[in-house]
């Protein structure tokens, strides 16, 4: 772990604002998606979906399909046996695909077609006859926790009789009913938050390729395409090795492209047509059929004594998975209270299953709903007992030392740090005028690190390749590339990173917790370092002196010692220009388990004005504090906090997946399902926190999630202050709030 | 000899123990002994366990000392967006 | 397939195509003449990732079908430099780090194009609106709406330079 430790090297290059190596591809609509790719005879795929929430398939009769001209195949659940033994993630994944004889959810997949084009392969599927037998359905988390409830899955036991509770997770420490007893003020509340959809602007879409030799290739937009690869060859029982994925520029994931959602179907299409598919989701489909987070309803205890020490917290949180079990509600519990050092503290959570889309990490996932209930909570205890709610929230805040609600005791941590910040940011002392209203709030997330493989090849002319294997979803390359030139020495314009496909690297994890940076970046240091070893042997051959008398610094050998102080050093260009007489191509390579990413941590600080006629909320201004260890590019660090931001303010006030009576979702469009626009936003400040990661040479912490948690409670808190009313309930669109407006005047 | 404190989701596989005293110099150690002692363990290092080591979290890493004294807990192994 | 033949005008090209007559321009566009430059990400219309001008107006081309623009001028993001030379626009949203996954960046520098061909000189609220079509979700915009205001700085400089050397 010795070489992973932060070394408080001074940066060069590391923390310029250079332009990004694909940004030109990217403005001049040149790069290429995953709908942007092309193969001789490619067939156009679709697929077939449920319009019952919940129904038995009796019969699917697809000889009509088959039969009209220019069909080129046509699959069901038959055509992709299981080979996962029935149990298990990757057998969700298949069932999720292709439904097997349950159709589980409105726009469940339950065939699908390949055919020559976009009007045939449409007709096909009408073509199509599906026998359902309508089950009973249910969509809310609290209903399908009733005694009652209709099974989502039969199977699923919950103290010896069947439930949608699939798990039960607790955590927390000492005695928190004398916790309460001790406290002076105890405040509890009920909160809900709707089902949200991470919402990226480019739908799912991969083109397949499977050849009668069981080979195949995948171009597909994932935010894991070893992940996906591994996943897809063992549901068609291909071998790894001879499955090459290729991710394609990604148009956004956010955690809804590091699950796999129809690339087995588009596989299996592929293998019985013989031609490759490329299939495309319509936006509809990605509402209906990838998946977005949970919906959920909890309740939050908080006692504190007058002075403003928490005595004890406690929250239930009941988390909908959708019709699969994930570790959503358990995610949940573990970050609702990380914030803070509570002597008295629980988080029971309930994960449960309900006939909605199988539910998929949401950046940060699960955190900003339970602080939005653990936060607004807070806020109101800090009313209650009149003290400033970031002094409030610095009074109890987590420490080194401090014992984690989930378990583990905390390094060094910068949750405080955050919060000095935000109180002493000029943005909480700004005047606020009529039915405006300021509110903030913390947020946490666990970041983490995981596989990673990285290759440095040195061309002749001494300029770089470098190749990565996680996916840059956004800016990421050009963080790579300042940190293979700063360890180099050499200048940022002379490395180009690409991300390498599945054949050309070892496995990389997805691209998810906040890794990408900080894993990567990790290896790129030690694939160049690695490299820096054969240029000063190379160095040594040249010169005919001992290796060790040579070091590198400034992107050239050095010799060491009077006894050579007539060499000149040697440029790493001069000594690549040499390389085919002193042993080949030069090249670095690294992998590594990136471990210790460490915790992080974000304060936000939102104003909002509140129409009182008609209950729109308008973000007036908004401020976020986040901890970075080291921004290697900061315009991307303070894009990541910016976008997070912006998701975390459609959530609170805007978006929601609407099911009617019938278990049907209302609005998959985003006509309907209104996601912030230009002209909802002001400008988002940025604060970088820079608090060296002790576990990266570089000091890097992950970025990319934290800030969607804080910005549900801020502006609940912000709303609150303007208006007088305690919003419980996301997203506080303006019925919502005109309600909570109404019904506080009495009317 | 580090104790180990476990998740809720884990107890029930040590005898509902809240934490249990492996001898364990290492977290590869630790994870081979705790499924020696508690097979039914076993079930839940192939879904995926974090080790937490003094605060720090990891989730694949299994060459690393375990400092005496250190606090050690077992968390379900984490997902992210 | 009973083909509708259309003669048009794309980024100062002339084109010729058949294409069904339920066919849009983007799926044209994309399909039939190779520019995926354009991106559909909703087909209702309402993300703005297929923004194209056509005759000077910016439209969705989602929405517009591929026989309706015969005879007209499409101009689309691969049309948006000169030669080798970026447009002011594609340079500001290099240089502020507009874009972040890029699937939108097309639409938006169509639609700033749009905006500045009109005017010149827009507010940061006449910015904001004039981009509330096209969505974005990795940003939160800031980024954007200063590389849309320093691009229109920039084009103005330049326009006021061509028209004092016309002067002289």
């Amino acid at each position: 772990m010795a070489e992973q430790s932060y070394t408080e090297q001074e940066f060069k290059v590391v923390g310029s604002r250079v332009r990004r190596p694909d940004g030109v591809d990217k403005v001049t609509g040149r790069a290429r998606y995953g709908a942007d790719a092309f193969a001789p005879g490619q067939l156009v795929g679709r697929i077939l979906r449920s319009p019952h929430a919940h129904a038995k398939i009796k019969k699917i009769d697809i000889s009509r399909a088959e039969k009209m001209k220019g069909v080129k195949a046509v699959i069901t659940c038959d055509d992709l046996p299981d080979l996962t033994g029935g149990r298990g993630p990757n057998f969700d994944i298949l069932v999720n695909c292709m439904a097997r004889g349950t159709a589980l959810y409105h726009g469940h997949a339950v065939a699908a077609v390949a055919a020559v084009d976009e009007p045939t392969a449409r007709k096909a599927l009408k073509a199509i006859k599906v026998e359902y037998k309508a089950l009973p359905h249910v969509t809310d988390v609290d209903a399908a926790m009733a005694e009652d409830a209709p099974i989502v899955q039969p199977g699923v036991e919950h103290d010896g009789k069947p439930s949608n509770i699939v798990n039960v997770s607790q955590f927390g420490h000492g005695d928190v009913d004398a916790g309460f007893a001790e406290a002076d003020v105890i405040i509890e509340k009920s909160y809900r938050t709707e089902q949200t959809h991470q919402g990226y602007i480019e739908p799912h879409a991969c083109l397949a390729s499977v050849g009668p030799d069981g080979d195949g290739e995948l171009w597909v937009t994932t935010q894991g395409h070893f992940t996906f690869r591994n996943v897809c060859a063992q549901l068609l029982g291909m071998d790894i090795a001879k499955l090459k994925v290729t991710s394609s520029e990604i148009g956004g994931g956010f955690g809804g492209k590091t699950h796999v959602w129809m690339e087995p179907v588009a596989l299996a299409l592929s293998r019985k047509a013989n031609r490759p598919v490329k299939l495309v989701m319509g936006r509809d489909e990605v509402f209906m059929g990838s998946g977005p987070t949970c919906s959920t309803s909890m309740d939050v205890k908080i006692g504190a004594k007058r002075d403003g020490t928490i005595t004890a917290g406690q929250a239930t949180l009941r988390y909908q998975d959708g019709p699969f079990p994930g570790p959503w509600g358990m995610l949940g519990a573990m970050t609702s209270w990380a914030c803070y050092d509570l002597p008295n503290v629980q988080a029971v959570a309930y994960d449960v299953l309900v006939n909605r889309p199988k539910v998929a990490a949401y950046r940060a996932p699960s955190a900003p709903m339970a602080a939005f209930a653990v936060e607004s909570t807070m806020d109101l205890v800090a009313a209650e007992i009149g003290m400033d709610p970031v002094d409030f929230r610095l009074q109890n805040v987590a420490k080194e030392g401090s014992k984690a609600a989930y378990g583990p005791t905390y390094g060094p941590i910068g949750i405080e740090a955050t919060l000095r910040a935000v109180k002493n940011h000029p943005h909480m002392k700004a005047k606020l005028g009529k039915n405006q209203g300021r509110g903030m709030a913390c947020g946490f997330w666990f970041n983490f690190g995981g596989q990673t493989c990285t290759d440095l090849n040195i061309g002749v002319d001494g300029t770089v390749n470098l190749t990565m294997g996680t996916v840059d979803v956004g800016g990421a390359r050009a963080s790579m590339s300042l940190i293979a030139a700063e360890e180099l020495g050499i200048p940022y314009e002379k490395v180009k990173c690409n991300v390498g496909d599945t054949s050309s690297l070892g496995h990389n994890d997805t691209t998810e917790g906040s890794r990408g940076t900080f894993s990567s970046g990790m290896a790129t240091i030690f694939a160049a370092r690695a490299a820096i070893d054969v240029l000063k042997a190379r160095a040594a051959l040249m010169w005919e002196i001992d290796v060790d008398d040579i070091e590198w610094k400034d992107g050239a050998a050095h010799a060491k010692g009077i006894e050579h102080s007539n060499l000149a050093p040697l440029t790493l260009a001069e000594i690549a220009k040499k390389s085919p007489q002193t042993g080949g191509p030069i090249a670095g390579h690294n992998e590594v388990v990136a471990d210790g990413a460490g915790v992080s941590f974000a304060s936000h600080i939102c104003d909002v004005e509140v129409d009182p006629e008609t209950g729109k909320t308008k973000i007036l201004r908004y401020t976020v504090v986040q901890d970075a260890g080291k921004a290697i590019h900061p315009d991307y660090v303070e894009g990541q906090f910016q976008g997070a931001a912006a998701q975390g303010i459609g959530w609170a006030l805007n978006e929601e997946y609407v099911y009617g009576e019938d278990g049907r979702l209302q609005n998959p469009s985003f006509l309907d399902y209104r996601i912030p626009v230009c002209s909802d936003l002001p400008f988002i400040d940025t604060e970088i926190l820079e608090i060296p990661n002790p576990n990266h040479p570089y000091g890097i912490r992950g970025v990319g999630e934290t800030s969607i948690v804080p910005p549900l409670a801020a502006i609940a808190g912000a709303v609150s202050n303007a208006v007088g009313v305690r919003l419980d309930h996301t997203p506080m669109s303006p019925p919502r709030v005109l309600k909570a407006i109404r019904e506080a005047n009495g009317r | 000899m580090p104790r180990v404190s476990l998740a809720s989701g884990f107890q029930a596989a040590v005898d509902g123990a809240v934490s249990v005293e492996i001898e364990a110099a290492t977290i590869r150690e630790l994870v081979r002994r705790l499924q020696e002692q508690y097979p039914k363990m076993t079930r839940h290092f192939d879904e995926g366990v974090a080790v937490s080591i003094n605060g720090e979290i990891y989730r694949d890493i299994r060459d690393l000392n375990i400092p005496p004294d250190a606090e050690v807990f077992l968390l379900p192994r984490l997902q992210g967006g | 397939m009973n083909g509708v033949q259309v003669s048009t005008t794309v980024n100062g090209d002339v084109e010729e195509f058949v294409c069904h007559p339920g066919e849009t321009l983007l799926e044209v566009l994309r399909n039939r003449l190779g520019l995926t430059g354009a991106k559909e990400g909703c087909g209702t219309g309402d993300c703005g990732a297929c923004s194209v001008i056509v005759d000077g107006q910016l439209v969705c081309s989602c929405l517009v079908l591929g026989a309706e623009v015969e005879g007209r001028k499409v101009a689309t993001v691969e049309g948006l430099a000169d030669g080798n030379r970026l447009h002011p626009l594609q340079d500001k949203f290099l240089e502020h780090a507009a874009l972040q996954c890029g699937i939108c960046t097309p639409g938006f520098l169509v639609a700033a194009k749009a905006l500045l061909d009109d005017n010149p000189d827009p507010t940061e609220e006449e910015i904001r609106y004039a981009l509330a079509g096209n969505l974005c979700r990795c940003t939160g915009y800031d980024k954007i709406v200063r590389a849309v205001d320093a691009a229109a700085a920039e084009l103005r400089k330049s326009s006021k330079k061509k028209a004092s050397g016309r002067k002289k």
